[in-house]
C-alpha cells in the first residue's frame, strides 16, 4: 500500500541561499509555537548542520524533544529531513518518513520552497508494530495552529 | 472536505489525555472495554463514551467477540493523519514565509 505524498511549495523573497539559512538555523524562531510535541512551547527547534544530525525541539527548562534527523543536509538547494513521529506523534527512532526541502531561484527573484512529505504508508504499518512504543500523544489542536497562521 | 473535518475530529480526539492513553492501550492490543477500565482512573461508561469519540474520528474499530466488543486500531486513521499533515505543513510554510519575508524587509 503506498499512500499520496504531500507536496506544498511557497516562494520567500530571500534568494535560496539565504532562504534555506532561515528555514534550517532558525526554525524555532517561525515554527507556529503550540505546533510541537514537547509538554512546553519550544524556545528552539534545531536542526544539526550535518548528515545525520538530529532535529529536536528545545523548551525553557532545556527539556528537548526528538523529531527525527537529518538525512541529507545539502545547502543551499536541498534539506531532507527524516521525521520520526509517529501516528501518535510519539518520537520512534526505528520509524522514518522522509521530508525532502528544496529551494530553487524563483523567476523574477527569490525562492519556491517545496516540501515534499513522503512514505506515508509507514504510518500504518508502524501503528501496529510499535505500538508498545507508544507514549505522549500530540498536545495540542489544530486550530492553535490557525490562529498563529492567520495572526501572522 | 468531509475528510477534512475527520482529521481535525482525529487530532481532536487525541487531545484528551485520558483518551489518548485509551488509544494507546486499544494500539498496544486489541481490548475490551472492561480491560481497558482495568487499569485506569476512569469509569466503564467514560471509557465507552471515549471509545465513541476515538470510533467517530475513525481511530479505533469495534468488532463483536461473543458478548463483548472487542476495541483495535482503524487503519483509516492513516488517512485522517495524511490530512492532518497536509494542512499542517500548509500552515508551517506559511508561517515560513511571513517569518523569511519579514526578514528580508528588516534587511532592506
Amino acid at each position: 500500500m503506498s499512500i499520496a505524498p504531500i507536496i506544498r511549495t511557497v516562494q520567500v523573497t530571500a534568494e535560496p541561499a539565504r532562504a534555506f539559512e532561515l528555514f534550517a538555523t532558525r526554525m524555532g524562531d517561525w515554527w507556529p509555537k503550540g505546533g510541537t510535541v514537547g509538554k512546553k512551547h519550544h524556545v528552539a527547534v534545531v536542526i544539526e548542520p550535518r548528515d545525520g544530525g538530529r532535529w529536536y525541539e528545545r523548551d525553557e527548562d532545556g527539556v528537548e524533544a526528538q523529531w527525527g534527523k537529518v538525512l541529507a543536509w545539502e545547502p543551499p538547494g536541498r534539506l531532507l529531513l527524516g521525521w520520526q513521529l509517529d501516528r501518535t506523534f510519539a518520537y520512534d527512532p526505528d520509524f522514518v518518513t522522509e521530508v525532502e526541502l528544496t529551494f530553487a531561484p524563483a523567476e523574477g527573484g527569490g525562492t519556491l520552497v517545496t516540501l515534499e512529505h513522503r512514505n506515508l504508508e509507514r504510518f500504518g504499518a508502524n501503528a501496529a508494530s510499535h505500538a508498545e512504543k507508544l507514549r505522549n500523544g500530540w498536545p495540542t489542536r489544530v486550530d492553535d495552529f490557525a490562529k498563529y497562521a492567520n495572526a501572522q | 472536505m468531509a475528510y477534512k473535518k475527520t482529521a481535525v475530529e482525529s487530532f481532536a480526539a487525541l487531545g484528551d489525555p485520558t483518551r489518548r492513553l485509551i488509544f494507546e492501550r486499544v494500539a498496544a492490543r486489541p481490548s475490551s472495554v472492561g480491560e481497558l477500565a482495568k487499569g485506569l482512573p476512569v469509569s466503564r461508561p467514560a471509557v465507552s463514551q471515549h471509545l465513541k469519540v476515538l470510533k467517530e474520528a475513525r481511530l479505533v474499530n469495534e468488532s463483536p467477540d461473543g458478548t463483548r466488543r472487542i476495541y483495535s486500531i482503524d487503519p483509516r486513521g492513516i488517512g485522517a493523519m495524511r490530512d492532518w499533515l497536509d494542512q499542517h505543513w500548509s500552515a508551517t510554510l506559511d508561517a515560513f514565509k511571513a517569518f523569511a519575508d519579514g526578514q528580508e524587509k528588516t534587511k532592506k
